[in-house]
């Protein structure tokens, strides 16, 4: 026990003595926790829509009014014809037109029934259904205020009923973006930092030398793993109080659940992370290698964890490898806690996951970590 | 096994792969000597002490040092001696007392032994001025003495030295060499290997590494008369060139 606090203190003071470092694992992050939570959004705004009217009429103008009224839409533009807009498209001017005939206002009243034309930039697959999904709500919304108009006092009889939904929205009342990404984005900085900082550190010790040095002397490889480990624990729950104060008073984002809950969850993922750092390190020779590596295992981690894409979307096999993602759950518990108040028997699935990923990791970290080559 | 025996080898061997880095050497080495341990580069000196330090397995051969079996008490070991590595593994980042209590707590010395022994230590070395100066900061000759200071903090029976004066001055060598002749006459076994054959006239007795054999094992004065050579370098080249 006593040459555990003698590691710990010397990691302490190396820690703080690197100036270079400190920035790096304090600032940065939280930086990054600002910016990113800004702007890592899917909500689509400020489409660039164009129009081309060919009818000039009331119609057509109270129509085209639907969408400069919408906030979704918010940069208009009157194209002469079809050709101009076309190459307006192309140059990526504008990304939603939409055509009004000529004759629209006049067939509409004499027919019933008339077409628009929509085109969409759909390079962006995802951005297009949106936007159809915005522009269809409008014109929908414009027909059924026309339906009462044109109907005559004979079609009285045959009057339509509308079925309509009424959503509630859950857990995100105001389906507000950041309330979505904060949670997961805190859980990418305090699983980058702990991982790369434990990863680089044994094997900064193998550069220089004095790993040697250490594996001379009687020290057991348990002490010395958790002696190494535990000022990077600390460091990975000290970034998970000031990124949930940021979230709190930055971002307002609610926090329902249980805050003792959210940091019992947090000491055991942390001991994941640090797991697969060290694991890292006994295969590496140099930093450079285990950066590599740690980056490798990160990228996957974190397309593959539900923050950014939902995992009910992807295919079979891939959502059987993300139950092999620490980070998913992490982001789940931070989710299920903070916005829907989740309590201990919620998370217990996870919780054992993660627990037992724990026990694995360090196991074979441990184990790999060899004092005699 | 004699007391007095604190490193017993007999045929020890390692390979890497097919390439043979240490080929059956047999060498006995009494308490309170100072057993130089020669050889051109790539001989195999360093994969032969970095066995007998507990750190690298043999393929095969028996060792004993310190009275424990390097194959099954390669952490005994490790409580009964120091090392000190080309390297002079002290850390950079942390300032020479820093380094003192480090090593000293991992080896397990009490609070108060470490400041006895660090105490003693800058005043024995004359650190004062520099004691709370990082490490890094401080020349290759001071980082050596402190470096060698260090691996003796806990009182080890033998010390290993790999190359200790690598790269510094006459003087700082000799001053070094002092240090050396104080652990050994203190009853501290030193184990040491050197590329400067002055050094090697210092020894009690050397033994000389060709291509992972010990091909000359002696006193320097019986060395110097068995190759009919004037001194250490001349032995040394003879057998270097084979």
């Amino acid at each position: 026990m006593k040459t555990i606090i003698y590691i710990i203190q010397k990691e302490f003071k190396q820690i703080f003595r690197n100036k270079g470092m400190l920035p790096i694992i304090f600032v940065l992050p939280l930086l990054q926790l600002v910016i990113l939570s800004n702007a890592a959004t899917f909500e689509v705004k400020n489409i660039k829509f164009g129009y081309v009217d060919m009818d000039h009429t009331t119609t057509s103008r109270a129509l085209i009014e639907k969408f400069n009224a919408s906030t979704y839409f918010n940069v208009l533009t009157d194209f002469s014809s079809e050709r101009l807009a076309s190459s307006a498209m192309l140059k990526g001017e504008v990304d939603v037109l939409l055509e009004i005939p000529n004759y629209f206002e006049r067939d509409l009243y004499k027919e019933k029934y008339n077409r628009l034309g929509v085109t969409i930039n759909a390079i962006d697959g995802a951005a297009a259904g949106v936007e159809n999904v915005y522009v269809t709500q409008i014109i929908q919304r414009f027909n059924s205020n026309l339906k009462v108009d044109l109907l005559k006092p004979s079609d009285k009889q045959v009057q339509p009923t509308r079925i309509e939904t009424i959503p509630l929205f859950w857990y995100n009342q105001t389906l507000n973006y950041k309330t979505f990404m904060v949670p997961g984005i805190l859980v990418l900085l305090v699983t980058m930092i702990t991982l790369f900082l434990s990863g680089m550190n044994i094997v900064r010790e193998k550069e220089i030398g004095t790993l040697e040095q250490i594996n001379v002397t009687p020290i057991k490889k348990s002490q010395f793993i958790i002696g190494k480990l535990f000022p990077f624990w600390v460091i990975g729950m000290g970034l998970l109080t000031i990124g949930l104060i940021i979230a709190k008073l930055i971002f307002n984002v609610p926090m329902l659940g249980s805050l003792p809950l959210m940091y019992f969850y947090t000491s055991i993922y942390i001991l994941v992370v640090l797991g697969i750092g060290l694991f890292i390190s006994n295969f590496t020779d140099t930093q450079q290698q285990a950066m590599f590596i740690a980056w490798f295992f990160t990228v996957i981690f974190i397309l593959m964890s539900g923050l950014f894409t939902p995992i009910e979307s992807m295919p079979k096999w891939a959502q059987i490898l993300t139950e092999f993602n620490p980070i998913k759950y992490f982001v789940e518990v931070m989710r299920m806690v903070m916005l829907k108040g989740s309590g201990f028997m919620d998370i217990l699935p996870q919780l054992l996951k993660t627990l037992l990923y724990a026990i694995i990791m360090n196991g074979l970290a441990v184990w790999s970590y060899k004092k005699t080559t | 096994m004699s007391d007095n025996k604190v490193i017993q080898v007999e045929g020890l061997t390692k390979m890497f792969g097919d390439f043979t880095a240490v080929n059956a050497i047999t060498f006995e080495v009494e308490k309170g000597e100072i057993f130089g341990f020669l050889g051109a580069n790539g001989a195999g000196k360093t994969t032969a002490m970095k066995m007998l330090i507990g750190i690298s397995n043999p393929t095969s051969g028996k060792a004993k040092v310190a009275g424990f079996d390097v194959f099954t008490e390669a952490e005994n070991i490790k409580r009964n001696i120091g090392y000190m590595s080309q390297k002079f593994a002290l850390y950079d980042d942390l300032t020479v007392k820093e380094n003192i209590t480090f090593f000293g707590g991992i080896y397990g010395l009490s609070r108060k032994k470490i400041k006895e022994k660090s105490d003693a230590l800058i005043k024995e070395l004359g650190l004062d001025e520099i004691a709370n100066q990082l490490v890094g900061s401080l020349p290759l000759g001071w980082k050596q003495k402190i470096s060698f200071s260090v691996s003796l903090l806990h009182d080890p029976k033998i010390v290993f030295l790999d190359e200790p004066t690598g790269g510094v001055d006459p003087i700082t060598r000799r001053q070094f060499w002092e240090l050396i002749y104080k652990a050994a006459h203190l009853g501290t076994t030193v184990f040491v290997t050197t590329h400067y054959m002055d050094e090697a006239e210092y020894c009690d007795r050397v033994s000389i590494m060709v291509n992972g054999k010990i091909e000359a094992l002696g006193t320097p004065k019986k060395l110097k008369e068995q190759f009919n050579a004037a001194n250490m370098n001349d032995v040394f080249l003879k057998l270097a060139r084979g």
